[in-house]
């Protein structure tokens, strides 16, 4: 579904991705580990589209279509989703009216119809329910005066809602207390099929205790420099990272 | 009538205010009309503001002063317009309508009929002769400003919109007033009067639509005296539709008593230069004062917006929130001026000022100014100048929402403090559709 190839992007000059390469086949979930500061969030960004980042080489196919010369909507539309690290507050629009305009204009590329406003409330009904939403949070503005854990829970509302190929999972598990990740874990669980993927980017092993992934990549400066299956991440919450950096640090000195 | 030579707009309102003042017909009888060659003899004396006016140097009138507009009141040259009945902002809300057009009443599209029992609400014209005491006791009572344009208002007015509210009245539908400006053939001058007096504890809102009709240029000059007894509730609402050639120069004066609040909401969609002038004096204790305002520029568009409040008696609250959005080469003016006199202690009086570029080449100027003679009192303003957010615009985009829609949607973000203080419903809504129709307008 996904091929990353030899992917470099810089933040206002500074090479944070330094030659990524990664597949994803349809069904699977992936997990992008790593220390602070080793480029995990850049690529579920960059991916996306920011235009804080600046791609300097590398390809990124998506079922064929080269996702970097495509408008940050328009990847969306073919099927990417990201879910912020810290969403964005919109208030005077409701979650309602912004998720009917976000389906209505990803059917409209994909020459669908719009949903009818019945088949839209019956849709986000179910889906909030599935994560125990209240649904006086639909008909208020986005995100705004949520708490951390409903802003996450309202990302993975979204997700359910859009029901993109890719998801892209930036931090979700952060600042959730035990309770809303599983919740918030569940609703990813009920996303995954067979025709899907989803990419989580995660600092910690717990989230991968709800989500189990197929593969364990670790990323550090810039580069997947480990990847394996869930037992990786084990061992990384076990013996931390300095032991994979350790060996990399080396290398680069000696190069130096 | 119209002058070939082009002496300017003040001396063609002096040269023309003879044929005008023989021509008032009932009027000249009553105080208003008799008071009328007093105001003449201010005109010829005072001058249009300039540049170096302090309180108009951001505001270039050159325009204004030298084109000859023509008061309606002058020559009546009315255009027949179609039904104008249906052209109300609210269609949906039960309500009183009065049509004006170039600020001469209409009364066949009018409707008076749901004023209760009690309740005044007519034309200023027809009151100056049915209500004399209540329209004497108050017109020009709380204006002091002398300033040109309140003079020409003074001189050249006749009609407008004349409210009482009575002792514990409420008047629980809106009034909506439909401003009707411009004609084919000439350049022309509205000046509209108006004058609202809710008494102890009553209650009203009352929406007030400016709207341009022919492309040709016209001068708006509105003056507006609201006085509030004690306990006393208003809420004025004005939307700003004029036309791209137009000027609209508007004053509204409020004086509040005890325990009175006012709420005041501009919105400005369109016009070439608008400046209003919004001040309220709070002579009571526990008043609350209310002004609102949303701008949105585009175009070489003018709007500025000049506040003044003075705190006069303790433990009063005031609370301004303007915002403004410009585009291309708009230019948005912001001034606001607190007064704490001495005795009024345990005052809090909050001012804030917001503006969003979405061109490089609109600009906005604030301007704050406190002056504080009380020791004990809270007030604090602020002014923000940015660019639409563009962290939120990659979030919105990133749900397949394409960057039209996505800055729409932060723009309505942008004035939702604004908008939910709105009162009504219907208002409420068309308001956020407004905007969304203005941004379809413009490039953004």
């Amino acid at each position: 579904m996904l091929q990353i190839k030899n992917l470099h992007a810089n933040i206002e000059g500074k090479e944070i991705l330094r030659g990524i390469n990664l597949t994803v086949n349809a069904g699977e979930v992936h997990a992008i580990m790593g220390p602070n500061g080793s480029g995990k969030s850049t690529l579920a960004n960059v991916l996306a589209g920011s235009e804080n980042y600046e791609v300097t080489e590398g390809e990124v196919i998506l079922e064929g279509k080269n996702l970097l010369d495509l408008s940050i909507e328009d990847r969306a539309r073919e099927g990417v989703f990201l879910a912020f690290q810290y969403p964005v507050e919109i208030p005077g629009i409701s979650n309602a009216t912004f998720l009917k305009t976000a389906i209505d204009e990803i059917r409209k590329y994909n020459n669908l119809t719009e949903l009818t406003p019945k088949q839209f409330l019956d849709l986000m009904k179910e889906k909030a329910s599935i994560l125990g939403m209240d649904e006086k949070l639909l008909s208020r503005a986005v995100n705004q005066g949520f708490s951390g854990g409903e802003k996450k829970r309202n990302e993975i509302l979204q997700l359910l809602m859009l029901n993109p190929k890719l998801a892209l999972l930036d931090e979700t598990d952060s600042g959730l207390d035990i309770d809303a990740l599983k919740v918030v874990s569940s609703g990813v669980n009920v996303f995954k099929n067979p025709n899907n993927a989803v990419i989580l980017v995660t600092h910690y092993q717990r989230l991968l205790s709800y989500i189990i992934p197929d593969f364990v990549h670790v990323l550090y400066k810039g580069r997947i420099i480990k990847s394996g299956t869930k037992e990786l991440a084990l061992e990384l919450e076990e013996k931390g990272y300095d032991w994979i950096k350790d060996d990399i640090d080396l290398v680069e000195e000696a190069k130096a | 009538m119209e002058n070939s030579l082009n002496k300017g707009l003040k001396e063609y309102l002096v040269e023309n205010f003879d044929t005008y003042y023989n021509n008032l017909n009932g009027l000249s009888e009553t105080f208003f009309g008799e008071a009328k060659k007093e105001y003449y003899e201010e005109l010829k004396s005072s001058d249009f503001p300039t540049l170096k006016t302090e309180k108009w140097k951001y505001t270039n009138l050159n325009e204004i002063v030298k084109e000859n507009f023509i008061p309606a009141t002058l020559n009546k040259t009315i255009e027949i317009f179609d039904d104008l009945s249906n052209n109300f902002l609210l269609k949906s809300t039960e309500s009183i309508k009065l049509v004006f057009v170039n600020g001469i009443f209409e009364e066949k599209f009018s409707d008076l009929s749901k004023v209760p029992d009690g309740i005044i609400i007519k034309n200023l014209s027809s009151a100056l002769k049915e209500n004399k005491k209540l329209v004497e006791v108050h017109l020009n009572n709380i204006l002091k400003d002398k300033s040109l344009f309140n003079t020409i208002n003074n001189v050249y007015a006749n009609d407008g919109l004349f409210v009482y509210i009575p002792k514990n009245k409420v008047l629980e539908i809106p009034v909506q007033i439909l401003h009707v400006t411009g004609n084919k053939e000439s350049k022309v001058m509205s000046v509209p009067r108006n004058l609202i007096f809710a008494d102890s504890n009553s209650e009203i809102s009352i929406v007030v639509n400016y709207k341009g009709i022919s492309e040709n240029s016209y001068l708006m000059n509105a003056l507006t005296e609201v006085f509030l007894d004690s306990d006393a509730r208003v809420n004025v609402y004005t939307v700003q539709d004029e036309n791209e050639s137009s000027f609209h120069i508007e004053n509204t004066v409020v004086y509040q008593l005890k325990n009175s609040n006012y709420s005041n909401y501009t919105f400005t969609f369109g016009g070439k230069i608008t400046r209003n002038d919004l001040s309220s004096s709070l002579q009571g204790e526990n008043i609350e004062t209310h002004f609102y305002g949303l701008s949105l520029g585009k175009g070489e568009e003018h709007i500025d917006n000049h506040t003044f409040v003075e705190h006069a008696k303790p433990n009063c609250m005031s609370n301004e929130l303007y915002k403004s959005i410009l585009d291309d080469k708009s230019h948005g003016v912001f001034a606001g001026k607190i007064l704490v006199d001495k005795d009024a202690q345990k005052t809090n009086a909050y001012q804030s000022n917001k503006t969003v570029l979405l061109s490089k080449e609109a600009k906005i100027d604030t301007k704050p100014q406190l002056e504080i003679f009380a020791d004990d009192v809270k007030c604090s303003h602020g002014a923000t100048v940015g660019q639409l957010d563009s962290n939120a615009l990659f979030y919105i985009k990133t749900r397949g929402i394409g960057e039209d829609t996505a800055k729409s949607m932060l723009i309505r973000a942008f004035a939702a403090d604004v908008i939910e203080n709105v009162k009504i419903d219907e208002l409420r809504d068309l308001l956020n559709h407004k905007i969304f129709e203005h941004l379809q307008k413009v490039e953004i």
